[in-house]
């Protein structure tokens, strides 16, 4: 079974992010990027997969950025991934969600699969759709929010997370699959992985590679674009509650919490 | 020239710092308090492959370059300096001796389960009338039959009371630094006995015991080295091992910086943060300086190490600096901690009675400089003793100085021919 596990560069989310006023693009170069955290449970659950799948299974990992995002692919292989693909080329900026998934499907066609698995979210644009976009645009099912995997018999059988408990959704293969935090503990790559990492191979993808349509991405496949851009604004002081007694103090809280509409 | 790690370095200190930032700094308070040696995290260790890290793939380990090592320990250390010597002395120190001086039927039998955590390591110089001046030591190893009988004290080994494998200094010949063998013990040697357990100051999540050997027989395949060439093998093993302890040393500044850093941001005092005072801020920025300049000592000491050159000097410079400026520097970040700082609430306290560990073992600060100062000057003080016709100090002055007169093979495989 042939695996590929998308996974995004995402800015340390301990790191200060500043945008370029000129071009209101996230200043991506002036800030140490990580793996998006969500992605680290999809490599997870993939390896657990291929484990459990056998030795033909391997897991190759997909991503979209500049350059400077092979740390984040040497960090999955270093996990221990077979190997990966990375789509980079200048002419992608200013591409869209819409458009990232565009350019997702069209690498996933060129490089083939039996089985996607995507994070949940980004932790910088958090718009939760790419997954979803890009099973459309290939024309499969799209098994959203797991919490547990089950895969036998040419089917794939997942637990839907959801506010109230979660619900059974199955498909056949191919498919994709995002999943939530809670589906299992990521490892760490080992010393014996890192090392491996630099022998695996990382196939460089052009447009030209993936037969991208030039209308499709960039600024000008672009169907939104930023018109502005505003600092969040700092949080105000909080409100202390003070009380003697805890019960009482509780009591509070929770009336508070009500009042706002959390509770 | 360039300063830039390389991409696997970058890659193991992200990984160490990821792990130790989720599974031992939030745990460090607790283990401090304590004074708990938490076991359980060496099969873990293990597994990442941090206890192996400088064995050679053939044995199970990670093959890791110096540099590595040294980053290792860094994030370690940064989020818990007990841990971090723990890790220095069984893989900066103990397996590197094992695989360079052991007999191939021992390296095999241990450095596979030391690779795994199952087994962990302790080196055993000191003792309660020789520190400094190891080369004193009184423990004896007598040479019986096929095999030796040990009997004495050893004091302060960190790992002890958990540790399977013994790197032991003893007495095999004349006095001096020219009649100590070093052997490997094995924990379940009859006639060894683990002693008292250290309280101590800081570092309280390592563990430090007293040794006791009483006619205690090793075979003799447990010789590492030749027979009475151990000091030897002290020598060049605590020139690398000091680069563990200046890593330590390092990533306590490192922790300091971070928790300062925070803390005047986000404290209010008159009004305003408190790093908006430039009697604050400058501590900062001193800090700052420290730990690059502590770091480049360290990776340049490292490097040299892993172009096959002699690290005796830069090591000791390394962890001279690191160390003095660990101590330093913790002092300064519980002052911008003010009260909370002086208090368990934040860690600041405990960078604090850490750091001052480094300045003390695998060599004194003074004895760093002893051993910088010989390499500048060389040994004028024995050479004036010699005309007058008067007795040198006693052996060689510990921990390195000895290797001033005869350089010592630097500790790598090959070493041990
Ligand atoms: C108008 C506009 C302009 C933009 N311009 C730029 C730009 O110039 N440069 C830029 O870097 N970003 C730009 N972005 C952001 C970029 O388009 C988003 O990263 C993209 O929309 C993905 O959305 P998301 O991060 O919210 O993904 P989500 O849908 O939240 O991500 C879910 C999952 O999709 C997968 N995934 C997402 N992105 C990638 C990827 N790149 N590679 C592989 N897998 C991925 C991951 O598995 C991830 O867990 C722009 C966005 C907009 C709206
Ligand atoms: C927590 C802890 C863990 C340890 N772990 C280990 C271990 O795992 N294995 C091991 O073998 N040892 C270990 N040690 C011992 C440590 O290496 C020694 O404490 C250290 O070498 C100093 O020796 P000493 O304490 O006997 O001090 P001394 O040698 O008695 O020195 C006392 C003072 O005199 C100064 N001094 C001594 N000689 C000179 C000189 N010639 N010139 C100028 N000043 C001098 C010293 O710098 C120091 O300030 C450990 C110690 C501690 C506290």
């Amino acid at each position: 079974m042939k695996i590929v596990v998308t996974v995004k560069q995402v800015p340390d989310t301990n790191a200060e992010k500043a945008f370029d006023p000129a071009t209101k693009r996230l200043n991506r170069s002036a800030i140490e990027n990580v793996l998006n955290p969500f992605d680290e449970y999809a490599i997870e659950e993939a390896l657990r997969i291929k484990e459990a799948a056998g030795a033909d299974s391997t897991v190759t990992i997909l991503t979209m950025a500049p350059q400077k995002g092979v740390d984040i692919v040497r960090k999955a292989l270093g996990m221990g991934a077979d190997n990966a693909a990375m789509l980079s080329d200048e002419a992608i900026g200013g591409s869209d969600t819409m458009a990232t998934a565009y350019l997702i499907s069209q690498a996933l066609k060129h490089i083939g699969f039996d089985l996607i698995l995507t994070g949940t979210q980004s932790t910088d644009a958090i718009n939760s759709i790419v997954p979803a976009a890009v099973a459309e645009h290939l024309g499969i099912p799209a098994l959203t929010y797991a919490k547990k995997v089950t895969i036998a018999d040419g089917r794939v059988e997942i637990q839907r997370e959801t506010d109230a408990g979660y619900q059974r959704v199955s498909a056949p293969l191919p498919a994709l699959i995002s999943v939530t935090k809670s589906i299992n503990e990521p490892r760490y790559p080992t010393l014996k992985g890192i090392m491996g990492a630099k022998k695996k191979e990382i196939k460089a993808l052009s447009l030209a590679d993936i037969g991208a349509d030039a209308a499709r991405f960039g600024d000008a496949g672009s169907k939104t674009w930023v018109e502005s851009f505003t600092p969040v604004s700092a949080r105000g002081k909080g409100t202390v509650i003070q009380a003697q007694d805890p019960v009482e103090g509780a009591k509070q809280i929770l009336e508070f919490l009500i009042a706002k509409k959390v509770v | 020239m360039h300063f830039e790690l390389a991409e696997e370095q970058k890659a193991v200190r992200q990984m160490v710092a990821a792990f130790a930032q989720r599974e031992i700094q939030p745990n460090a308070g607790d283990w401090d308090r304590a004074h708990a040696f938490p076991l359980e995290l060496f099969a873990k260790l293990g597994q990442l492959g941090l206890m192996g890290m400088s064995v050679s793939d053939k044995y199970g380990g990670g093959a890791l370059d110096t540099i590595s090592t040294v980053l290792a320990i860094e994030e370690l250390s940064k989020a818990d300096a007990g841990i971090g010597v723990t890790v220095s002395v069984h893989a900066g120190l103990t397996t590197r001796i094992v695989e360079a001086f052991a007999s191939e039927e021992i390296k095999q039998k241990y450095l596979p389960k030391m690779c795994t955590g199952e087994w962990v390591g302790a080196f055993a110089l000191t003792e309660p009338e020789s520190g400094s001046d190891a080369a004193s030591l009184r423990m004896r190893a007598r040479s019986d039959g096929d095999g030796y009988v040990l009997d004495g004290t050893k004091q302060w080994v960190t790992n002890g009371g958990f540790a399977q494998a013994f790197v032991v200094f003893a007495r095999t010949g004349a006095a001096g630094s020219k009649g100590i063998s070093a052997f490997l013990v094995d924990r379940d040697t009859p006639g060894f006995t683990i002693g008292r357990v250290t309280d101590k100051l800081g570092i309280r999540s390592s563990n430090t015991v007293d040794l006791t050997f009483e006619d205690a027989r090793i075979p003799a395949a447990h010789l590492l080295g030749e027979q009475d060439a151990g000091y030897k093998i002290a020598l060049a093993s605590l020139g690398t091992g000091r680069l563990g302890i200046a890593a330590q040393a390092v990533g306590i500044l490192a922790a300091c910086l971070e928790t300062s850093q925070r803390y005047a941001r986000e404290r209010h005092q008159f009004g305003r943060a408190i790093g908006a005072f430039q009697a604050v801020s400058f501590k900062i920025a001193d800090m700052c300086v420290d730990l690059d300049a502590a770091r480049l000592l360290l990776y340049r000491a490292a490097w040299l190490r892993d172009q096959g050159m002699p690290v005796i000097e830069s090591s000791s410079k390394a962890k001279l600096f690191a160390s003095t400026a660990a101590r330093k520097h913790a002092a300064e970040c519980v002052q911008i901690l003010g009260g909370y700082g002086y208090t368990t609430e934040f860690p600041a306290e405990r960078y604090y009675r850490d750091a001052k560990i480094t300045e003390i073992y695998e060599g004194t600060s003074e004895v760093q400089r002893i051993v910088i100062a010989r390499e500048l000057l060389g040994r004028l003080e024995e050479r004036m003793q010699k005309q007058r016709g008067a007795q040198p100090m006693s052996g060689a002055v510990n921990n390195g100085l000895a290797g001033i007169v005869e350089p010592a093979a630097e500790l790598s495989p090959d070493a041990a021919g």
